[in-house]
Order: C-alpha cells, then structure tokens, then sequence
C-alpha cells in the first residue's frame, strides 16, 4: 500500500507522540503524583498507529488497559488525556475514569477497559450497529495475548463470523500476561491460529515494523468495510516498561528490554527505513520529535494546574441519587 | 506464641501452613507465583500486590499461575473441589466476578442441595476488594452483598491479620465453597497473629469494642473506621460498641440483636453501596426482630449509590469516614 509523504509523517507524529507521553508518564509516575495504576505502550506504538491510520470518523476501537496509544492514534485530545490520568476535571472522562477507563466516543475511541477481554464484545456490537445503520464504518478491537484467553474473546471471534461483522480483532501478543509469558498461557504458537476454528483468516506481523502493520491493517479494514467479515491479526511486539508502573520485572531475560530498544524499536526502524529511501529527512522527523515532546511538556504542565473535579461532581452521570 | 505481622503475611501464612499439613490444598490463579514460560525469575510476583509470593518456592507445581481464563479456571477449582482437591484460586480483584460468577453462584454454590445432599464442594476463591488505591471503577468494589445473597456460598471479610489467618484456615478446612475477600487497603496492617494454625469458626460475631449507648455493626476495612468514631464519640460521652460480621453468611444475627437489645440504637456502616447491602439487611433484621428495643431509627452509612470514582479527591468522599458516622451516631442519639 503505497503511503504518501502526509502519511508518513502523520505516522511518525502519532507514533512520538504515544512515545513522549509514555515515557513522560514513566517519570512523572515515580514521583508519586500520579495515582492509580498506569499502563505504558512504549515499545507497541507501531500497533496503534499502523492500525488506527486506516480509519476514519465512521470507525470504531475498543481498547484494553493499555489504551494510552490507541486512544492518541484515533484522535483523542492529548491534553485531555494527560488531565485524565492526573484525575483533573479537564481530563476526558472528567477525572472520573483515569488511565484505565480514557473514553472519546466522540472520536470513535469507545474505552480503555479495566476488564481482560472486556473490549471485543463491544467491538462486535460496534460492528453490528454499523452494519445495521448502514454507516460503512468498520469497529476494531485492540487487546493482549493475556485477553486472547479469555472466553469473552473466543466467543466474540464466533459471533464475528456467524453474523459477518466489519470487524477487526487485533492480539497485541508483547509476550506477557503482567508476570506471565503468553509462550506458557497460549495454547498455540501464534494466537492467531485460532482464526482458522473461527473461519476468518489469521495473520501474524512484525509489531516493530510499522510497515508490515499498516499493510496488514490495510487489508483487515478493507475486508471488513467492503466485504463485511473479520479478520483476527496478531501483532509480534514489546513492551518497554513493567506491566504497570512499579512493576521489578525480575520475570524478564536479562537485558532484554535494552537489546530491544537498541535493536528492534518501532520509530528507529521507521525513521531509518523512510530516510535511507529518501522519502523523509532526518530534519523533518526531528521537527516533530521537538513538536511531540513540547505537546507533552504542555499537556503535563497544564494537568497539574488543573483543578480537581468539584465535589458535587460525586453524585452526577448515574441515574439515581441517595 | 503471637507475634505482629501484617494482614499480607498472615494471608500467606495460613496458606502456607494448610499446604503443609494437607497435601490436597493447591493454589491457582493469575501470576499467584508469575514467571511462567518467562526467562527471568519464576515467582516473580505473587499476585499483583505480592500476597502469594513464596508459595511456589515451597510447594513447586502445587502453586498454579493460570491463563487470563477466570471462568475456565475457577470452574476448574470448583471441579476439582468435588474430585478430591482442596483449591484455594484467586480471583485477583472481585470485581472480575463478572467474568466467571456462573462457575461460583450456578455450579459450586448449587451442588449440596441441588443433588440431594451428596455433594461437597471444598472451593476458597480469595479475592481482592474495596476501594483506597485510586483503582476506579472496575477494580474498587465491595460486592460481597452479591454472594451474601446467594444459597450455598459462605462469605468472608476478614478486618485484622488475626481474623485474617483463622478465618482463611477455616475456609481451607471447611467443606463448602468460600470465597474470602481481602481488603486491599489492610494488606499492610499490623497486628497479632499467632505463630500455630488455628481456626475461627463461620458465623461468630466479634465484639471488637463494648458499649452502651449505640450498636455499630460493620466490616471489613470499615471496623477500623467504626472504631476511630468509637474512640471520638467517647470523649462526648458516647459509649458505642462495635459488632465486626467477620462472616456475612452464616450471618451471626443473634450477637447483633442481643446487642441492639442492650444499646437500644442501631447504625450500619458497609463500605459497599445502600441498595440490597449488608447494611440495608442488618437493618431489616433488626426491624424485625427487635423492633420494640430501638430508641430511635436506625441509620446506615455506606457509600453513595455511584461507582468508584478515579478522581483522589472524589473517592475520598466516596469512602464512608469517620465524621459519617459520628454524625449518624449522634442523629440516633439525639443529639444532632
Ligand atoms: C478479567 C480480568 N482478569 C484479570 C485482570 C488483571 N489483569 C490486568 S492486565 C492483565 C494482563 C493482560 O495481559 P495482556 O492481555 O497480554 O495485555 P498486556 O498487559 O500485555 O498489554 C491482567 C491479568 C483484569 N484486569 N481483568
Ligand atoms: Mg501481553
């Protein structure tokens, strides 16, 4: 799939983006203002960005707990997000959801989910309501090798192919369950072989290379939007952090975090790819490299001048109060 | 000989100390030891809050990290509950229950009655619960109302690592299916626990503290919070007493009567929301059974009718404190 040069750079800015907010978020946590448990993406953001480029205001995503690089690559405000995390009554949710719960159904990002598996069924309903309102639009649910386990997401695979949903699963397989390798909780070599007993093709990408996923994705979407049936995609990617923020990771190889980062990063091989083929120069990604990083600067600046939510706010958006 | 370790230590212990002396008990549950398949440490983690850790150490494969497949493994434990094992599976925070309630309230629950008194089904799902951690809506629920209300379970809120220890012994040996909820927010609370196993028997009221004037019935972490009030009130002249459930089923409703009996004067304090509540139903068996003793109506305090807020400052406000329930003291004694 041929990408043009806005295309490129448009991946690049998401991608730096996911990648200065998670790293930012990594420091700011230690120091204990963060409440909560934090999830960082480092290391997948070729995932949601190689995704998330082929959809538009029609479409639909059903996140997981690691949903801060999904929800920036479908659009969501970052400032608003950053607020979000900080529990502040200018974050997306109103400080009422934090990290794990970051929603914009505005933008078509349906939820974070706090819940392993919680996502595809939503996806499929997504899917379904698409379908049956004619909108063309296609839903796509991203989550774990951990949540590939999880009933929810067998049952859904099912649904999506009895009913010919415009639906995507993607198993974003970073080779952990928080402590626990997916070479030991999945039953098969790739999570994606399981496509097979649900009758919709399995494909398996290279989560570093941004190219892969994108075509991949490309693909997926198409078939959901014109043809009406899913697709199940394993994505082969890292995490660079802990499963959450605090996490001593003593489970991991050593050194295995660092000869992935020196070896196999999503925005090194990306940026070494598009200038060694002169489609990009250095100096325009570093352009954005500096945008990203005074994007976040602002957006953490702003999140912790911004006030709590009012205590009023406790008993509002529930339908009954006592 | 007792001496102080925390709620967590005394979790582990007790785990630690069935395994020993019965060769049936195993222990399952997502990353209870963690490491599996991994190139790193194996029991790396222990749970999320390290509860489990150094389990596996000890007593090997009899120490289970599972696939996220709450339904498949804890009906596995229920299962294998009436096949001769003794499993202790962790549902690492209750409010996953949703994702595997039907193994717990339809299966397990069902089988002594449902076939005729033939079945046993000797289960502990221990489970995380409560609100404190900024852990927001999906991870900061009370929910043992909801398997209060249900035939067949029992239901335990430990408040101390005294309780904690005796009572989860008792779940192991005990024959039926348990589920046990620890309250996040009291792993690092110190207190004595002896060093030998012992038992606490279901359905036994624990009078934490004697009073005259006001019954505060309660549980969990909330006893902690009673007591603070208690030790306020006190200084106004108000004698409370203070009635820790320990279990809320077998509900043990004779301390709670004989005591209301005595104060004439009833508040509920449940951590958990007012409708269908522990509260909500210690206060219809008092109206119901010692109605003619009570001085004044009864008044619960409990957390609103909303999920748990993210927001540090909202889930303060959320969490039923001390000043709600002095405040409520003082409205059932008149003095408002
Ligand atoms: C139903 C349910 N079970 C367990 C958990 C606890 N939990 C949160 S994330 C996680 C691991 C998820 O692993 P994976 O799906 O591979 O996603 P990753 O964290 O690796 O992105 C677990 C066990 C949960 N939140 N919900
Ligand atoms: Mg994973």
């Amino acid at each position: 799939m041929q990408l043009s040069k806005d295309d490129l750079l448009r991946a690049y800015r998401i991608m730096k983006t996911v990648r200065e907010f998670e790293e930012r978020l990594h420091v700011e946590f230690a120091t204990g203002e963060i409440p909560g448990f934090v999830h960082l993406y480092a290391g997948e953001e070729a995932s949601a960005a190689g995704f998330c480029m082929h959809l538009d205001g029609r479409d639909k995503i059903a996140s997981n707990h690691r949903g801060h690089g999904h929800s920036i690559a479908k659009g969501c405000d970052v400032h608003a997000m950053m607020a979000e995390i900080y529990g502040r009554e200018t974050g997306l949710c109103a400080g009422k959801g934090g990290s794990m719960h970051i929603a914009d159904l505005s933008m078509g990002m349906m939820g974070a989910n706090g819940i392993v598996g919680g996502g595809p069924p939503l996806a499929c309903g997504a899917a379904l309501a698409a379908k049956k309102l004619g909108t063309g639009g296609v839903a796509l649910a991203f989550f774990g090798d951990g949540a590939s386990n999880q009933g929810t997401v067998m049952e859904s695979l099912n649904l999506a192919t009895v009913w010919n949903l415009p639906c995507i699963f993607v198993v974003e397989n970073n080779g952990y369950a928080e402590a626990t390798s997916s070479k030991y909780s999945v039953s098969c070599d790739d999570a994606a072989d399981r496509a097979g007993a649900f009758n919709m093709p399995g494909v398996v990408v290279d989560g570093h290379d941004f190219f892969a996923i994108h075509e991949a994705g490309g693909e997926a979407v198409r078939r959901a939007r014109e043809d009406s049936a899913p697709t199940l995609i394993e994505v082969k990617t890292n995490r660079y952090y802990g499963h959450f923020e605090g996490d001593a990771q003593t489970y991991r190889g050593k050194d295995e975090v660092k000869n992935l980062r020196a070896n196999r990063d999503c925005l090194d091989l990306f940026r070494a790819r598009v200038t060694s083929a002169d489609l990009v120069e250095d100096a325009e990604l570093d352009a954005i490299d500096g945008e990203a990083g005074d994007l976040i600067e602002d957006a953490v600046i702003k999140a912790k001048a911004a006030s709590r939510p009012a205590a009023s706010e406790l008993l509002t958006d529930v339908y009954i109060s006592y | 000989m007792a001496r102080k370790i925390t709620y967590q230590q005394a979790v582990n212990e007790a785990l630690a100390q069935e395994m020993a002396r019965d060769e049936t008990v195993i222990v399952m549950g997502e990353d209870v030891a963690g490491g599996s398949g991994a190139d790193g440490e194996m029991d790396a983690w222990g749970g999320p809050l390290g509860i489990t850790k150094g389990l596996y150490s000890q007593f090997g494969d009899r120490v289970m990290d599972t696939p996220i497949t709450e339904s498949a493994f804890i009906g596995a434990a229920v299962g294998a509950a009436t096949a001769g094992l003794r499993p202790v599976a962790e549902l690492m925070f209750v409010d996953f229950m949703g994702v595997c309630f039907d193994q717990m309230f339809n299966q397990a629950a069902k089988f002594r009655y449902m076939f005729g008194g033939k079945a046993e089904t000797p289960v502990v799902v221990r489970t995380m619960y409560g609100a404190g951690l900024r852990a927001a809506a999906q991870h900061s629920q009370c929910l043992y109302s909801i398997f209060t209300h249900i035939p067949g379970l029992k239901v335990v809120t430990p408040s101390t690592p005294y309780d904690a220890k005796g009572l989860l012994i008792q779940s192991i040996r005990d024959n039926d299916p348990v589920i046990f909820f620890e309250h996040k927010t009291l792993y690092t609370l110190e207190g004595d626990v002896p060093e030998e196993a012992y038992t606490i028997p279901f359905g036994e009221a624990n009078v934490t503290r004697e009073g005259s004037d006001v019954t505060i019935v309660t549980l969990g972490r909330m006893v902690h919070v009673a007591h603070e009030a208690a030790d306020a009130l006190s200084s106004d002249g108000i004698s409370c007493e203070v009635v820790d459930l320990r279990t809320t089923s077998p509900m043990d409703t004779d301390t709670i009567i004989e005591s209301v009996e005595n104060t004439g004067r009833l508040v509920v304090l449940d951590e958990s929301h007012p409708r269908c509540s522990i509260a909500s139903d210690v206060s219809a068996l008092v109206s119901q059974e010692a109605f003619d003793s009570l001085k004044a109506p009864i008044r619960m305090v409990t957390a609103p009718h909303v999920p748990v807020p993210f927001a540090d400052n909202l889930e303060d406000l959320y969490i039923p404190d001390a000043a709600q329930l002095q405040q409520a003291v003082r409205t059932v004694m008149g003095k408002d």
